[in-house]
């Protein structure tokens, strides 16, 4: 007897809400402002997105300073296809991105037509969402800077 | 360098300078970051068998065949011994509230579970462990352990090969088992003699 397969789906999530204390809470509060924060080492570097200890010292980082919302790619990876709740529903890059007036980089899209698109050293801006919520998301994602020129 | 452990470090303190664009900003003090893995279940032979029978308001757990208990929901194999169960039981939509919680807190998109509600562990008639149910159409400041339960279902035209076919479990009105072992609370049954 040849019997159908009983399956459905099975969705397991945990909807975690996480303090974020005032060095994350201060980058995300940006965000939600349309502005991209990072955090100044003793130094002088700045650190993008913010760390709340010198990764190097461990010291305490506390002055939060605003940096550019254009930069530069470091690395990239094509995602051919992208998955559920991805930044974009159709192919785009994970890129390392190292924005004006920082010296690390993060880690977010960066909306080109093809892998031809992307390459090591090319110049992005930021996208943002009209809503904001103060979320890593509240920045779409980052576009070639030659799509656009800056106004 | 040495630090004092009591004093709490400045960036955890609120200590900070923000750039002047932050200045008025109402800051940020908490972010929803939800994990969540999305699958494709297939239940296997055992809990199959269970779920086709759901369809029919019947509910099935199997037997072990070294100690005799019944195991429902069945996953075709004792988990006390790992032996392979291969006989249906049938059983009955009666059994007894061996444990409850009342929880007072709601759930983010569970809007069908409306505090305060109350869910326990149902030990069904003939059957050697319990499992987690609703317990419903009563106060749930009224449960208590031994109350005897009666499974209520949906309604024939909406029966699915699925375990909401149960909507919860009601009170019969019988009198409370008398539950003299507290310390077995939540484990099997030992095998019969």
């Amino acid at each position: 007897m040849v019997t159908e397969v009983l399956q459905a789906p099975l969705v397991l999530e945990y909807p975690f809400t996480r303090s974020t204390g005032p060095v994350i809470g201060a980058f995300l509060t940006g965000l939600r402002e349309g502005v991209i924060c990072g955090v100044r080492r003793a130094d002088g570097t700045v650190l993008c997105p913010p760390l709340e200890y010198d990764p190097l010292t461990a010291d305490p980082l506390t002055e939060l300073v605003e940096v550019q919302q254009s930069g530069e790619v470091l690395t990239w990876a094509w995602n051919g296809e992208p998955r559920p709740m991805q930044p974009f529903d159709r192919a785009f890059a994970w890129a390392l991105i190292r924005l004006d007036g920082a010296d690390t980089s993060m880690l977010h899209a960066v909306f080109a037509d093809s892998p031809s698109g992307m390459s090591t050293g090319m110049r992005v801006r930021a996208v943002w969402r009209d809503e904001r919520e103060g979320h890593i998301a509240d920045i779409a994602g980052f576009e070639p800077e030659t799509q656009r020129p800056s106004e | 360098m040495e630090t004092d452990p009591l004093v709490p470090p400045a960036a955890l303190s609120g200590e900070v300078t923000l750039p002047p664009a932050l200045a008025d900003a109402e800051p940020v003090q908490s972010v929803c970051t939800p994990i969540r893995l999305s699958y494709t279940y297939t239940p296997g032979r055992a809990l199959s068998r269970y779920l086709r029978a759901m369809a029919g308001k019947r509910i099935l757990g199997e037997r072990c065949p070294v100690t005799g208990q019944v195991f429902v929901p069945p996953r075709g194999v004792s988990p006390l011994g790992g032996t392979a169960t291969s006989e249906s039981v049938e059983l009955p939509d009666t059994g007894y509230v061996e444990s409850f919680n009342i929880t007072r807190v709601p759930i983010e998109r569970r809007p069908d579970l409306k505090p305060p509600y109350c869910s326990a562990w149902i030990v069904l008639d003939g059957a050697s462990v319990g499992f987690l149910g609703l317990v419903i159409n009563i106060a749930p400041e009224e449960v208590r352990i031994g109350m005897r339960v009666r499974a209520v279902w949906k309604p024939d035209d909406e029966l699915e090969t699925s375990a909401a076919n149960i909507l919860g479990w009601e009170p019969t009105g019988e009198s409370d088992e008398v539950i003299t072992d507290y310390e077995r609370i939540g484990r099997a049954d030992p095998p019969p003699s």
